[in-house]
């Protein structure tokens, strides 16, 4: 069962940028790109698990601070060669206000 | 739509190379279909020479196969020759009929063997040494055969000579000139070259004019006749006199082929034909006059017509510098660039005879312009280095001879930049300490994944990928593994990084003439492969602008790393560091307690002096930063910077204003320093020390400056780094009192922040402008001194402490996390419908 939340209006998400929602287990990265495009990932890094929140976004990609794995947000998959891969969830905007699908 | 049908004529290094660039900037644009004359898939031709020395296999020295086809969808036709080439109907065809249709073809036929034009050149048992076909007729022909002559004694040939002695043939080498590989060597080195592959047992007959080709009895070849008469025995015959730009193709077809360099297909910069639909990559094309025969730049015109075959429409190829290295083990030859006599060219020469070093640099007007190593090569990539980057030499030329690792280690060096070391490494021996890759493992993979640069190693293996100390010793690795194929890449045409052509200089260039204040309009003006660049060439602007533009261009926090952006320091754990200033080493009862309170306060688990005089609270929750900052704050204490490329530290002794044997007041100058500098961003971080007395106790000697005070004055040093690899402070200049410090610290500083390139530290522009420029510019230059200054301090002018602003709710979003709505499952209309589908 996957419930929608809603979170927070897309001008609070810096453009480029990204916030964190906090959660029990493991926290959530949304991410606003330069055209808008919203991506939800979990905030940890498929590498060493870096906080990929706190990471340069540049197109839909992410570089994780640590190390500097590419993160491709559509899919949560790292960008060749590094192998490996971050759960992402449903973002929707609607009336401005952005919105979060998160499964049980 | 259709998608567009790209033709390659050609399944070699050039042509696939090309390909190989294409996919990885527009995987999905074109159909492509590749006709290759050899019934293989694409192969490593450099290395059929350790192949037939018997050192590697065939199986060895495949590059792409029949996966690598499979998987990106290309069409091979392996053991087709194309025959034909219909510019009209954008038509090739090949020899058994097979054609193919194209919206745009990619010309790389690489270049035939020269063969001598005597009687007898068509006899059974006389070959080139071009491909896999002449590499097996070889090996074959050894199996039975005694006597083999080698035409040519060029690099090709010597390889080929030194093949055939390895699998048992008795070899005469024949040359037309008097020394061996002419084109690369001087009379001198040719000659200890000669004398140790005679110890191989190669014979060489030197100064001879090849008549005819004798037949045997049996009819295949039996010898060779001179035009002086004398006669050779030879059961097989490698002519290996040159090679020709196999442009047959392109002629007939009536594109332009130059007279010039053998008539290769003449090219454009952006390797096109003048049929706007073709291009041309490899040893059959012509630009600017010259064919090259090496792999090296090669790879450069297939980088640059993959740009344009995608339709980027930006690179251009500008013609290469080559250096050359003889495959033959145990003989170490290394040549580049020019290496003649003439007006105002300079010779460095050391000739061991009996030691078999011989080494000759040439210099022209204070730059390396050719160098040849015989005996001793492990410097080869390093003087390669100098010749691209045309470094000024003047200030090294002393040393130059003994190579780098004298050069820059004279003063006992605890870095492990490695020099010369790679060869003798064994396999297990870590390479790179940071990703913990070891030599076993980068040779593996340069020589299985067909790895041919730096970056392609940092990318398959993530050697030299972090702190880049160990990039010496895998260029060397490669340089040793690839023989002649290898270039070292030349910084100071390097492109910023893969969204732009653009090198570092050209981007601030660009921002300071057309006066760009925002991220977004360089990246316009400079055509930008990607929508809005990388985590490399974002930070490198938004520098480039707010140090050229301070208080005018647009500082965009999303554009720095996370560390300026929360103004802490990153750690493993995601939590962060905080390092309040203190100035100069100074602290206060009532500073420690506010710390103190603040690591209780927030539970701070760890609490460190720092190496840099000052204390690190490690360990800090992201939420609770701006809290901690202003009970800091409030003590009256304000960001370290210990997390930014900016001002650091300014260590100090405690000087003349304690200490029995200084000069001068230590304390008070640093905190001088340190406060005219705070604000102060740089290409890199930036440390200062100052020593009341020589003894030194702060360290100057390895600082960004470096201030040591002397009775009549101060001693100024620069560029010290006492980081990755310790460099030793240059001596800049002696100065009178505490207000020249400041002004020449400053004009030095504000012209590695103008000049510098983002991540240089000082050492390393100094470097690279020479220490006698920074001289110029500081010393000699009363005017330019000044005008630094005043930019430096109007840069600084009204910084403002960004914890402070923090504090007060600055950039909140931050710092707050955001927590799930309410309204769980609360949806509208809309949304209910589109998770009803
Ligand atoms: C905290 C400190 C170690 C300590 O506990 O003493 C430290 C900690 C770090 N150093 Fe350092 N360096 C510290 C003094 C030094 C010194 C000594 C000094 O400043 O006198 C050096 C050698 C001097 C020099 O820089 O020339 C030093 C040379 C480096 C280098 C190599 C720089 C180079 O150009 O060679 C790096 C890597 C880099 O910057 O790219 C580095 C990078 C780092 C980073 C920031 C790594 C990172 O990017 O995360 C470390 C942060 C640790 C953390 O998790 O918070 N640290 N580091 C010192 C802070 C000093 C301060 O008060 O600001
Ligand atoms: C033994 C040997 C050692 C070498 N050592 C070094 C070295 O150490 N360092 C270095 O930098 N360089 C070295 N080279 C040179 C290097 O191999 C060449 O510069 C490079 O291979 C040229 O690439 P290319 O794609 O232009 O040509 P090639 O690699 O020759 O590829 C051209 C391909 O096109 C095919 N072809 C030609 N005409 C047609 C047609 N009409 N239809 C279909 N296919 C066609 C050919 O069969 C060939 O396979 C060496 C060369 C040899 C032979
Ligand atoms: S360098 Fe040594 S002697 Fe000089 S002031 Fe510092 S502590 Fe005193
Ligand atoms: S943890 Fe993300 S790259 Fe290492």
């Amino acid at each position: 069962m996957s419930d929608w939340h809603k979170l927070c209006r897309i001008e609070e998400i810096p453009v480029q940028g990204s916030r964190i929602v906090e959660r029990e287990g493991n926290n959530i990265a949304v991410f606003r790109a330069h055209d808008d495009a919203l991506f939800a990932i979990t905030d940890i890094c498929p590498h060493k698990g870096g906080p990929l929140s706190a990471g340069i976004m540049h197109g839909h990609k992410v570089t994780c601070p640590l190390h500097a794995w590419n993160i491709d947000l559509t899919s949560g998959e790292a960008c060749s060669p590094d192998a490996g891969c971050a759960k992402t969830y449903a973002t929707r905007v609607d009336a401005g206000v952005v919105w979060l699908q998160v499964g049980e | 739509m259709r998608k567009q049908r790209l033709v390659v004529v050609g399944n070699g290094m050039a042509g696939i190379r090309a390909v190989e660039e294409l996919l990885k900037i527009a995987p999905d644009l074109y159909d492509i279909t590749v006709f290759g004359a050899e019934p293989h898939f694409n192969y490593n031709r450099i290395l059929l020479s350790p192949v037939l020395a018997g050192e590697m296999t065939l199986a060895d020295i495949v590059l792409n196969d029949a996966n690598w086809y499979q998987q990106n969808h290309i069409t091979l036709h392996a053991g087709k020759r194309v025959v034909k080439l219909d510019r009209v109907a954008r038509q090739v065809i090949a020899d058994d009929g097979t054609f193919a249709d194209y919206d745009r073809l990619l010309l790389a036929t690489g270049s035939l063997p020269f063969m001598l034009p005597v009687p007898g050149k068509d006899l059974e048992g006389v070959i080139a040494y071009r491909d896999i076909a002449d590499t097996e007729a070889m090996i074959a022909t050894a199996k039975n055969h005694k006597h083999a002559v080698v035409i040519g004694a060029g690099l090709l040939g010597l390889e080929a000579a030194n093949g055939l002695a390895l699998r048992g043939m008795d070899v005469t080498v024949v040359h037309l000139l008097d020394w061996i590989m002419e084109r690369q060597l001087d009379r001198a080195g040719a000659e200890m070259l000669q004398a140790s592959l005679e110890t191989k047992g190669l014979k060489f007959l030197l100064g001879k004019q090849t008549e005819m080709l004798i037949a045997a009895d049996s009819g295949r070849v039996g010898g060779v006749r001179f035009k002086d008469g004398s006669e050779v025995a030879a059961d097989l015959v490698v002519m290996a006199a040159g090679i020709r730009p196999n442009a047959t193709l392109a002629h007939a077809a009536g594109l332009y082929c130059g007279t010039r360099a053998g008539g290769g297909v003449v090219v454009s910069d952006t390797m096109q034909t003048y049929d706007p639909r073709i291009y041309a990559v490899g040893e059959c094309a012509a630009h600017r006059g010259t064919v090259y025969g090496l792999v090296a730049p090669l790879f450069e015109q297939a980088k640059v017509c993959a740009t344009h075959l995608a339709e980027f429409g930006i690179g251009r190829y500008q013609g290469s510098v080559t250096s050359t290295k003889l495959k033959v083990t145990g003989v170490d030859v290394f040549s580049a660039g020019n290496f003649g006599t003439g007006d105002g060219l300079e010779d460095i020469i050391l000739h061991d005879k009996n030691g078999g070093v011989y080494k000759r640099l040439v210099i022209e007007k204070n730059k390396l312009i050719g160098a040849v190593l015989y005996g001793d090569t492990a410097d080869g990539s390093w003087y390669f280095q100098l010749l691209k980057d045309q470094t000024d030499v003047s200030a090294i030329r002393d040393s130059l001879m003994f190579g780098d690792a004298f050069t820059n280690n004279q003063i006992g060096d605890v870095g492990h930049a490695g020099n010369n070391k790679a060869a003798a490494m064994a396999d297990s021996a870590e390479v790179c300490g940071c990703n913990g890759v070891c030599k076993g493992t980068i040779v593996k993979a340069i020589r299985e994944q067909g790895l041919f640069t730096l970056d392609d190693v940092k990318k398959q293996t993530k050697a030299s990928s972090s702190c880049g100390s160990c990039t010496g010793l895998v260029e060397q690795l490669l340089a040793s593994t690839l023989g002649g194929a290898f270039t070292p890449t030349n910084r100071s045409i390097k492109p910023i990084c893969g969204c732009t052509e653009h090198t570092h200089g050209e981007a601030r260039e660009q921002i300071r003439t057309a006066k760009m204040l925002s991220i977004g309009e360089v990246m316009r003006a400079l055509d930008w492969k990607t929508p809005n660049g990388c985590a490399t060439c974002r930070p490198a602007l938004n520098y480039y602008l707010i140090s050229t533009w301070p208080h005018e261009a647009e500082d965009d926090p999303q554009s720095r790393f996370i560390n300026e952006r929360a103004h802490a320091n990153i750690q493993n754990d995601g939590t962060y560091s905080v390092v309040p200033r203190m100035w100069g080493g100074l602290t206060t009862p009532n500073e420690l307690r506010a710390i103190a309170d603040v690591a209780e306060k927030f539970a701070i688990p760890t609490v460190k002096v720092t190496g840099g005089q000052r204390i690190d609270l490690l360990g800090a929750k992201k939420a609770d930063l701006p809290a901690i900052w202003s009970d800091l704050g409030a003590a009256g204490m304000v960001s370290g910077h210990a997390y930014g490329k900016s001002l650091r530290t300014v260590k100090t002794c405690v000087g003349s204003e304690h200490c029995r044997f200084g000069t001068q007041r230590s304390m008070d100058m640093g905190v001088k320093l340190e406060k005219m500098l705070f604000g102060m961003w740089s290409p890199h971080k930036v440390k200062l020390a100052v020593s009341g007395c020589p003894r030194n106790c702060a360290e100057a000697g390895i600082k960004d400056v470096g201030v040591i005070g002397v009775d009549s004055g101060y001693e100024l040093y620069v560029a010290g780094n006492g980081g990755i690899k310790t460099e030793v402070a240059e001596f800049l200049c002696k100065v009178k009192n505490d207000e020249e410090v400041m002004e020449y610290s400053a004009a030095y500083l504000q012209l590695y922040r103008e000049e510098g390139w983002y991540l240089e530290r000082t050492v390393h522009f100094t470097q690279r402008v020479g220490l006698d420029y920074v001289k110029r510019r500081i010393v000699d230059d009363d005017v330019s001194r000044r005008e630094l200054r005043e930019r430096l301090l109007y840069a600084v002018q009204g910084a403002v402490d960004p914890w402070a602003e923090r504090a007060q709710g600055v950039a909140k979003q931050e710092f707050t996390p955001l927590t799930m709505g309410a309204e769980k499952g609360a949806r509208d209309e809309r949304l209910a419908q589109t998770l009803s589908h």
